[in-house]
């Protein structure tokens, strides 16, 4: 399949998932009514449901798996591993700690997504300042101390969990798991996807370089030390930028990226767009079905981007 | 001109070379000959400006390399590495446009001059046919034949290559050398590290020995490459034979 035809095809798939969220829900809505409710036709409780509910979680879920597959993208290529993901490096530990501190402090909405904001901010800034001392690029480095960081971060995860109230930890377990019915900072995420999206299309050639290797790429012109720095701190800010919006889902970072390659397409000025847009079809997918399939109870969306994704991605990986 | 002076290079706490000093001139091909482990890809290494001498300074064109922008000296210097530390997962044609990057303007993507170039030094190493194809899922022979045609497409003016001719069977081993010479006809300066003296006495007009003990010795590959000096660089006897009027020199068993 050719890279223009796939994009065409997960352009539609983008608009498809977007209408199936929209659609979808304890009140299932006729395309129509929808159409007519974004308007702000129709009756009053048809289009609260849609501007204020349905809207903001569908371009949230969007957003969210936009984020979270260009910040794949971008790591997959700075630490030139495979199995790199937006939470390799810490940031969503130190996120986890900061947001489950603050629901077992009692804190409000906004205060827990501050304080998880903290803790990746923490996180963030301790990994490339053990990682990168001294100006040294030291790749790997950097990766175990994420991952270091990481190990620290799922033990006070698991010392809050047990230290928390019982009504406190169903509340900790959704943000653990991926949450997306309490989206905040929308507007800011689709900005921050807009303009790193489009940074990364732009240079996309420095990252495929940067993927062939740093010796390779630093005799090919590229300044690998500035070229590394800017990555990490760009898939830093998608990876703190998608946890506000719905917590720590899981999956999609990781594979999103590989799906696209699955199709024979790694230059990165087609793997980025093609990533972000199957990364956020799928989260609006996933997120809809967990807020449908067992209505009125809604699942955390990250179990239903494991359960969607898996088995699609052995089959593709079974096919080539 | 590529030029080294009162080169001092270290790895690990060992010295690699003292105080060498020489120069690489256009069309001129130098090759680099020593045992395993002496320090000849560190030298290389240096010259390219990926490791920092600790006395000395290489300059390109009269101009040190650190003073360089490194796309600019992409340009000018065209390296093939002898083991690359990354994975490609593109394709044949999009590893080989990778040698374009020094000279990529283009918004998204190459330019179709760009394209063309990268088509033509794949057609030179007989990797036309498997342009679409995934870069690993080459053997071991074809890759290295498109990391030699990367590195042709960069069109730089000099060339520093760390056994250019590892993994190739004798068709591509003489191809390839049949392309570096080309290049070196047309005013490209070549410096090679090679294992085959063959190649060596056949191509290269200086030669750099750098012999277990330390020492290093530079000049005419004429005058350089004797039975005498071989075996002490390498510290293994060697038989001399004559082929089509040259001298060869082949270990004995």
């Amino acid at each position: 399949m050719t890279p223009r035809l796939l994009f065409i095809l997960l352009l539609l798939a983008a608009m498809l998932s977007l209408g199936l969220g929209l659609t979808s829900g304890s009140l299932p809505l006729a395309p129509g009514e929808v159409g007519r409710a974004l308007l702000g036709q129709g009756d009053s409780a048809t289009v609260e449901v849609v501007q204020q509910l349905r809207l903001p979680r569908v371009l949230a879920a969007f957003a969210c798996g936009g984020l979270l597959a260009l910040a794949g993208v971008l790591l997959q290529a700075l630490l030139r591993n495979p199995l790199a993901d937006p939470y390799i490096l810490g940031v969503s530990g130190g996120a986890a700690v900061g947001a489950l501190a603050a629901m077992l402090l009692g804190a409000g909405l906004a205060a827990t997504q501050f304080s998880s904001l903290g803790g990746a901010l923490l996180a963030i800034v301790a990994v490339f300042g053990l990682g990168f001392r001294r100006g040294e690029r030291n790749i790997y480095r950097l990766l175990l101390t994420g991952v270091v960081l990481s190990a620290g971060c799922g033990a006070l995860v698991s010392l809050l969990l047990t230290l928390a109230q019982f009504e406190q930890v169903k509340g900790m377990l959704f943000w653990l798991m991926g949450d997306l019915s309490h989206p905040e900072g929308v507007l800011f995420a689709w900005l921050v996807l807009l303009a790193v999206g489009l940074c990364a299309a732009i240079f996309s050639g420095g990252l495929d370089v940067l993927a062939g290797g740093l010796d390779k790429a630093a005799v090919l012109g590229l300044a690998v030390g500035r070229w590394q720095a800017v990555l990490y701190f760009a898939a830093a800010l998608l990876t703190v930028s998608a946890l506000q919006l719905g917590g720590s889902i899981g999956f999609v970072g990781l594979m999103m990226p590989h799906a696209i390659r699955l199709f024979g397409i790694s230059v990165h000025r087609w793997l980025v767009p093609l990533a972000v847009l199957l990364g956020g079809s799928f989260l609006v997918l996933a997120d809809t079905l967990a807020r449908t399939l067992w209505s009125p109870l809604q699942l955390p969306v990250g179990v239903f981007t494991a359960l969607l994704g898996v088995p699609v991605l052995l089959w593709l990986l079974g096919r080539r | 001109m590529l030029r080294t002076q009162n080169l001092t290079v270290a790895i690990g706490g060992k010295i690699i070379c003292r105080e060498l000093s020489f120069s690489i001139r256009p069309g001129e091909c130098w090759g680099v000959l020593g045992q395993n482990g002496v320090g000849k890809t560190t030298l290389l290494r240096t010259l390219a400006g990926l490791h920092q001498p600790q006395v000395g300074e290489v300059s390109c064109a009269g101009q040190p390399l650190q003073d360089y922008a490194r796309r600019d000296l992409a340009r000018r210097l065209g390296v093939l590495l002898q083991n690359e530390d990354g994975e490609f997962w593109g394709s044949v044609l999009d590893y080989v446009l990778l040698g374009r990057f020094p000279y990529r303007t283009a918004l998204f993507g190459y330019s179709a001059q760009d394209e063309e170039i990268a088509q033509r030094a794949l057609a030179q190493m007989e990797l036309g046919e498997l342009a679409q194809r995934p870069l690993n899922s080459l053997s071991g022979g074809e890759c290295q034949r498109a990391t030699i045609a990367q590195a042709l497409a960069q069109q730089a003016q000099y060339y520093l290559l760390d056994e250019p001719l590892q993994h190739l069977d004798l068709r591509h081993q003489q191809q390839a050398m049949r392309l570096f010479m080309q290049q070196r006809k047309q005013g490209c300066g070549l410096l090679m590290v090679l294992h085959d003296t063959l190649w060596a006495q056949r191509c290269c007009d200086h030669v750099l020995l750098m012999f277990p003990d330390g020492t290093l010795q530079h000049g005419a590959a004429r005058e350089l490459l004797t039975r005498g000096n071989l075996e002490a660089l390498y510290q293994c006897p060697l038989g001399e034979t004559e082929v089509d009027g040259e001298r060869c020199f082949i270990p004995g068993v």
